[in-house]
């Protein structure tokens, strides 16, 4: 199929609509042939991870080139830590994204909206592609929205669940009514689950765990991969919509237009 | 608040554990949530039989929560004169073992000999003697080191809140502190000198480093001093409680077992293997985002093997002696039992599917 859909963001276009990661991995060597597999061009990574001048293995060499970074500010626990955080990143040359997740409690892993959002104001303020990761909730997400945020990415479960789109009401809320691309992230642990984030209507979805974690993580990238397109695919069908009754072959107010017809 | 009523209760009220019933384990193990009772059901003798299922769901939650990755740091002894008497340490004040402190050109070398190896991670030691290896010696530690290590923790003698400050402004971000024995009687048996007798005093410490800014937390128990399943209880529950606390904190437990060592004393009870494992997967059940440290006190094949069950940090290329690294091992604090290097940790991590990460934290207050 022919790639009409492109997914623009930050300035840039996009033909696949799944964001990977780097944490995780047994083995860094296996992020360029997930790459590949899951058609991926967005992935994110913890900038506390990186070592620049170490002697050892370097991340950053594994992700292939023509992949836009998203790196995030994983350890941040409050706005004035991420916005230091985003400013060494591109002070390093990882570009003008930046992932927002300011996250103060370690048992649960669930982001601070609060400071979130203050420091997506100062770091849009100062050009990034600001994505803050964010619990799903509409008045976090408008205040995100005015903070001048590119896209929200709200969580589907904690951190490293597994456990789905736990939060599909919610993220169907923001999807309903927020202007700015809503990209799934976190707790997302199988394709059939991104595939329900994207039928939803969600702009794209970050998977990192699920992929990563997965005895085969290159055939785990390609299943996601196709989970977001067919997802995607479905969402531009437009599905039919539910109906809740079953639909009578002779309905119950069947009469009312004969009664018209006969007058 | 403090965690100190709590620990004197469960130091001294026995878990009566030998009532639990295979049932019960089965249930535990499977709990959403598992809570205080369920965590003893784990540490129960029955759950012996239930090891393997305990380790299956032990794997699974490192797995999700933790990827393959394990983080590998090394301790830098730069003192190890000791005013306590700790009946169990080689470093204790009456053993005649040859006395020194690092001078700063030596705490440098020693920290470019380890920053050769690829690490990025360092504990920095020390005895318990306050007059000598002050906080301004550590301080200047830490300056001399912080160039090559973009994370240093501490394990040096219980401080004052505004200590722990003045080293996290230096750049230290974690602390580890072990309360060795939560039983307070058997604590005052084995400290019979010094200042480390102040039961009370070292069981806040993790709280006052949290309070000044740590954003490592690392507690444990001496596993040998008394029984284990009584300790790892207490250790759970500190842990949690911990975690409660300051959710800002990472939260990190490490399972020392006993090893031989120049004094005499020998463990009161021995941690088999297999009980090890049962105290490892019953922590990681419980606190599912809890760092597990496993050290080179444990043999490499049993390192290797017990990876996959909770541990998310590990020492490599270890020497307890004072210099140790830049010059051959002199007397150490404990005996090693895996003597592999930082590239052969590396190596093993590797073939068994699991990646070593070197750095996982800079301190963003000396880059930005
Ligand atoms: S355990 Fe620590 S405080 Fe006790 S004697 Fe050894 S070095 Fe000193």
């Amino acid at each position: 199929m022919e790639h009409t859909d492109i997914f623009e963001i930050g300035g840039k276009r996009l033909s696949s609509r799944l964001f990977t990661g780097t944490g995780k991995y047994g083995n860094d060597e296996l992020i360029a042939p997930v790459c590949e597999a899951s058609g991926s061009e967005v992935i994110t990574v913890a900038l506390r991870r990186v070592d620049l001048d170490g002697k050892t293995d370097n991340v950053m060499k594994h992700i292939p080139t023509h992949m836009t970074l998203l790196p995030n500010t994983s350890g941040a626990r409050n706005a004035d830590e991420a916005v230091r955080i985003a400013r060494l990143a591109r002070a390093m040359g990882c570009g003008d994204w930046i992932k927002i997740e300011v996250i103060s409690d370690n048992r649960y892993l669930l982001p601070d909206g609060y400071e979130t959002a203050k420091a997506t104001e100062t770091l849009a303020r100062e050009g990034f592609v600001v994505l803050p990761y964010m619990n799903p909730d509409l008045y976090v997400a408008r205040s995100l929205a005015d903070a001048g945020a590119a896209a929200i990415m709200p969580l589907g479960a904690p951190i490293g669940t597994n456990r789905g789109l736990r939060t599909e009401e919610m993220i169907r809320i923001l999807i309903e009514e927020m202007e700015l691309p809503i990209i799934v992230d976190a707790g997302i642990g199988a394709p059939s689950q991104a595939c329900r984030a994207m039928e939803m209507g969600a702009a794209a979805c970050l998977v990192n765990t699920a992929i990563a974690t997965a005895a085969d993580p290159v055939l785990m990238g390609r299943a996601f991969g196709r989970a977001v397109t067919a997802g995607r695919e479905a969402w531009l069908a437009g599905p039919g919509a539910v109906a809740t009754l079953a639909q009578a072959s002779s309905p119950l107010t069947g009469f009312l237009d004969r009664t018209e017809g006969a007058s | 608040m403090s965690f100190l009523p709590e620990a004197l209760r469960l130091g001294q009220t026995p878990l009566h554990l030998e009532t639990v019933s295979g049932d019960d384990v089965r249930r535990a193990v499977d709990l959403p949530r598992v809570d205080a009772s369920a965590f003893a059901a784990l540490l129960s003798p029955a759950a012996d039989e239930h090891l393997e299922s305990m380790a299956a769901r032990a794997h699974a939650l490192t797995l999700s929560h933790f990827g393959r990755t394990v983080s590998l740091f090394t301790p830098l002894y730069v003192s190890n004169h000791c005013a306590n008497h700790c009946r169990y340490c080689g470093f204790a004040a009456p053993n005649s073992i040859p006395r020194s402190q690092l001078s700063l050109d030596e705490v440098r070398a020693e920290g470019e000999a380890i920053a050769a190896t690829g690490l990025r991670h360092l504990l920095l030691l020390t005895g318990e003697a306050p007059r000598k290896a002050g906080v301004a010696y550590l301080e200047a530690c830490v300056q001399v080191l912080r160039p090559l290590f973009p994370s240093i923790s501490v394990e040096v003698y219980p401080m004052e809140t505004a200590d722990y400050a003045r080293l996290t402004r230096a750049g230290v971000d974690g602390l580890t502190v072990f309360q060795e024995t939560y039983d307070p009687v058997l604590y005052a048996e084995l400290h019979p000198a010094g200042p480390k007798r102040d039961y009370a005093f070292r069981l806040n410490t993790p709280q006052r480093g949290a309070e000044a800014g740590m954003r490592v937390v690392n507690i444990g128990a001496l596993l040998g001093l008394t029984d284990w399943r009584q300790e790892i209880y207490a250790v759970g529950l500190h842990a949690a409680w911990l975690q409660k606390r300051y959710p800002g904190v990472d939260i990190a437990v490490s399972l020392p077992r006993m090893r031989p060592h120049a004094g005499a004393f020998q463990p009161a009870c021995i941690v088999s293997d297999r009980e090890l494992v049962q105290a490892m997967t019953a922590l990681r059940i419980f606190l599912p985002r809890l760092s597990i440290t496993i050290s080179t006190r444990e043999a490499p094949s049993f390192r290797d093997n017990i990876l996959p069950l909770g541990v998310t940090r590990m020492s490599a290329g270890v020497s307890t002696a004072v210099g140790g690294h830049a010059k051959p091992a002199k007397t150490g604090q404990f005996e090693i039992s895996d003597p592999r290097s930082v590239a052969e940790i590396e190596a093993m991590l590797r073939s068994r599917g699991y990646q070593a990460v070197f750095k996982d934290w800079e301190p963003i207050e000396a880059s930005a």
